[in-house]
């Protein structure tokens, strides 16, 4: 179901991260102000809306999981919230990396995006320590899903509330141009968040077959097993399993 | 509905005004905390931000508690499958459990507030109480709805005790930056608001998201 | 602070954007090694079955 959908994304991305990789290097002017730092921008700011898309479209399938009760939307909402847990680190670091170039710090509190990002990372962070806390699979996924819904809305509301606790403070934001970015700069923005969208959507595809497979075989398994014991009872086709945490939700 | 949930309330109000467990736990753990303020600050008096910080944190990390001891009764007693069993609506269940957490909080703050103006605030408490007041009722709502909806998913998992706060803490952190911002005038002499108006609206955008959210979502957690 | 000369700047740059390579690419490896598990026990399936027909 999902490998045929690889291919053409794999390729759209591996094209559209070519083009934007150009871009930034070699269209993209230099900035006034910062100067080769900026170069970050392109990178830091596309995975943080991508990452920020992910948790909400996490909520928006789990929310389809609720209403539908079929798991698959639960796989799909793990498998984005997970890839956006991961994006967040690399805002996380990318906007630390960017912080240290630009004003000398490791870490800045008056960046609203990266204080928001940090506080939402914090929260998803246990969203696997719950999924894996709880053993009833049924019952994991719909409470994944109730979290995966609070989530979403409060991301949203994070970010308003960081934001107006910054306007008190003359925040610092990365992207001096703000609002008003010279055309070019803007283009090569926009191919890659394009390029970082591409990346999500094919990694997302990626895991959810390798998921797919995985519970698919385990099906086979069981169907086999059940034959088996109807024709030679004592014959077993499964090792006994080790015992270590489910890696993903059944 | 409402019948329903105004008997599970009253029942969850007699056994805690029996035990005695939630609110003077709370209490008790703000009054310390103000204690380790002074002397993590090494300071006498606070004023403005800080005081206005300390303040609120040490409510928000008290409703962790509040939230702990929520769902602790069901729990031991294998009281949530029983009401589970009979017909009621289970939005029912949550109105009780948050309005139960409110009123913990409201009783909390009865006491946590003057103690606050006793030990650590420096500045009057009197003058800014009304908008005090308003603020923190206004962030209860919201505590509440999060606080009970919290309480509940982390009650099923096995590691109840650390998953709970671990959700709760970021969940609230809006409620700490508008509650925080809004009480550092007041906590700074003259003790006038500015702004106030914003930092309602934001914890009352956020008290209603999380009221409807809690609401909508909370049937999902207990069923079986 | 003034913008910072090529080369330092250049250095930061080029962290970002492994920081974010190598973010990619253990992501693609772990898939990797849940694949590997999938076609081993998929391997086993198929000798199993194998014996069974015989």
């Amino acid at each position: 179901m999902y490998g045929r959908a690889l291919a053409p994304l794999a390729l759209a991305t591996a094209a559209a991260s070519a083009v934007a990789f150009g871009l930034i290097f070699f269209y993209a002017p230099l900035d006034a102000d910062q100067g080769f730092i900026q170069k970050i921008f392109y990178l830091h700011v596309p995975m943080a809306i991508v990452a920020l898309l992910g948790f909400l479209a996490g909520g928006v399938m789990a929310a389809m999981h609720l209403r539908t009760r079929d798991r698959v939307w639960d796989m799909r909402s793990y498998v984005a919230i997970h890839l956006s847990i991961i994006l967040g680190l690399g805002v996380l670091v990318t906007g630390s990396i960017w912080a240290k170039a630009s004003w000398g710090h490791w870490w800045v509190w008056d960046e609203p995006m990266l204080v928001s990002f940090l506080i939402v990372f914090l929260l998803y962070a246990v969203y696997q320590p719950l999924r894996f806390s709880i053993d009833d699979p049924g019952r994991q996924a719909r409470y994944a899903s109730v979290f995966a819904i609070a989530g979403a809305a409060f991301t949203v509301l994070n970010f308003i509330a960081v934001r107006m606790a910054a306007a008190y403070t003359h925040p610092r934001v990365f992207s001096q141009t703000g609002g008003n970015m010279p055309a070019d700069m803007f283009i090569t923005f926009l191919v890659s968040l394009g390029a970082m969208a591409l990346l999500f959507a094919t990694l997302w595809t990626l895991e959810l077959a390798s998921k797919n497979a995985a519970e698919r075989l385990r099906r086979v398994r069981r169907r086999l097993e059940r034959e088996a014991e109807h024709t030679e009872p004592g014959e077993r086709l499964t090792r006994p399993a080790p015992i270590r945490p489910a890696p993903a939700p059944r | 509905m409402v019948a329903t949930a105004l008997a599970i309330l009253r029942k969850d109000l007699r056994v805690e005004l029996r035990a005695r467990e939630a609110v003077p736990a709370m209490a008790l753990f703000t009054v310390t905390a103000f204690v380790l303020f002074h002397f993590g600050f090494d300071r006498d008096r606070l004023d403005g931000d800080v005081a206005a910080g300390t303040l609120w944190v040490t409510l928000l990390l008290a409703t962790v508690l509040g939230v702990n001891r929520l769902y602790a009764a069901e729990r031991e007693q294998g009281g949530l499958e029983a009401m589970l069993l009979a017909p009621i609506d289970r939005t029912a269940i949550f109105l009780a459990k948050a309005a139960a957490l409110l009123l913990y909080l409201v009783a909390l703050e009865l006491v946590a507030v003057p103690a606050f103006g006793l030990l650590l605030l420096g500045p009057d408490l009197i003058g800014p109480l009304p908008e005090l007041c308003a603020l923190l009722l206004v962030a209860d709502i919201g505590l509440a709805a999060t606080g009970a909806l919290v309480g509940a998913l982390a009650a099923e998992t096995r590691a109840r005790e650390l998953i709970g706060p671990l959700l709760l803490l970021p969940l609230v952190v809006p409620l700490a930056i508008a509650g925080a911002q809004a009480t550092e005038p007041l906590f700074t002499a003259p003790g006038v608001g500015e702004d106030l108006g914003r930092w309602l609206a934001l914890m009352g955008l956020y008290a209603t998201i999380f009221v409807l959210l809690s609401v909508a979502l909370f049937d999902f957690l207990l069923e079986d | 602070m003034p913008a910072l000369p090529l080369e330092t700047a250049g250095t930061y740059v080029a962290a970002a954007y492994v920081v974010f390579l190598a973010l990619v690419v253990i992501y693609v490896a772990i898939i990797g090694r849940k694949v590997g598990r999938l076609e081993r026990e998929l391997s086993e399936l198929d000798e199993l079955t194998r014996d069974r027909e015989r």
